[in-house]
């Protein structure tokens, strides 16, 4: 089965990347981008029947830094 | 003073530190990541440089290597530990240390030296100190943006737990903080290198006092 890990740094924590990308989209006269927030996707391959708990355990302990960032399992 | 230093793939301050932490007269050993036991010190020194290569998160990895299972014993058993750089973003992402750090408001690597404030002088490392005095350290790093939710930032506040402030806060650190002690006061974790700054051949001096104010600190305990 496959998974993948959609993280992202939480709402209200500044995210100066893509602040960055918002200001080279304007800049390339792309108008009306409010707002670029940029994260990463993880894609795991696993076991069969491994549990979405289970993944949620290795977001919470490695995949994701829960102070700053927050994550979405969706199971393929 | 017994002291470890710990080095991981991509560490590159370990030598520094040890150099450091010797010239105040310490007994040095160095700790592989791989090892589950660090033994019986009073301070374990996490070094800078870039862990695992800053795969994933800055310190991530490093910071679930068996090693720091032992570093975590060390500290819940009251021990001192010091994080410098990546050994900062290997401290806070263990949970030893609140918050996390960013990638600099500017997004650019920066490699300076920078005046800081000492913010507090009540703690093992900044006894040297004086509150309030500006001193001189070298910088060098991409992700060094702190920041932590306000309940957590009020909280080290009113329990004195900012360690230094940066005069010029280049990085955009939450209320410029440079460095944060733990709440027992024996961890802290800081962007500067106060370990390139022990040696007059090299230029400067003022990281001196944090060494030997540790060394001072357990000798007396």
């Amino acid at each position: 089965m496959k998974a993948n890990v959609h993280v992202m740094l939480k709402d209200g924590v500044l995210d100066p990347q893509g602040e960055a990308v918002r200001h080279a989209l304007g800049a390339m006269g792309f108008e009306g981008v409010n707002g670029v927030r940029q994260g990463k996707v993880i894609a795991l391959d696993l076991a069969d029947g491994t549990t979405e708990a289970r993944i949620k355990e290795m977001c919470e302990a490695l995949l994701a830094n829960t102070v700053i960032e927050s994550y979405r399992i969706e199971i393929l | 003073m017994k002291a470890a230093v710990l080095v991981f793939p991509g560490s590159n301050c370990d030598r520094d530190m040890a150099v450091a932490l010797r010239k105040v007269g310490a007994d040095v050993t160095m700790v592989w990541h791989k090892d589950a036991e660090i033994g019986d010190v009073d301070l374990v020194a996490v070094p800078g440089g870039f862990s695992f290569g800053d795969y994933l998160r800055c310190g991530a990895i490093a910071a679930n290597s068996p090693v720091s299972q032992a570093l975590k014993r060390h500290v819940e058993r009251g021990g001192y530990a010091l994080g410098v750089c990546n050994g900062f973003q290997v401290l806070t992402e263990t949970g030893l240390l609140p918050g996390a750090l960013m990638r600099n408001a500017a997004l650019k690597f920066v490699c300076k030296s920078t005046p800081l404030t000492v913010a507090t002088s009540d703690s093992g490392f900044t006894g040297g100190y004086t509150a309030g005095a500006t001193i001189t350290l070298p910088v060098a790093h991409h992700d060094g943006n702190y920041t932590a939710e306000d309940a957590v930032l009020d909280q080290l506040r009113d329990q004195d737990r900012i360690a230094f402030t940066y005069a010029d806060n280049f990085n955009g650190s939450r209320n410029a903080i440079a460095g944060v002690l733990s709440e027992n006061r024996r961890v802290l974790g800081m962007m500067p290198h106060p370990e390139r700054a022990v040696d007059a051949a090299t230029g400067n001096t003022d990281g001196l006092a944090l060494f030997r104010g540790l060394v001072q600190q357990l000798a007396d305990a």
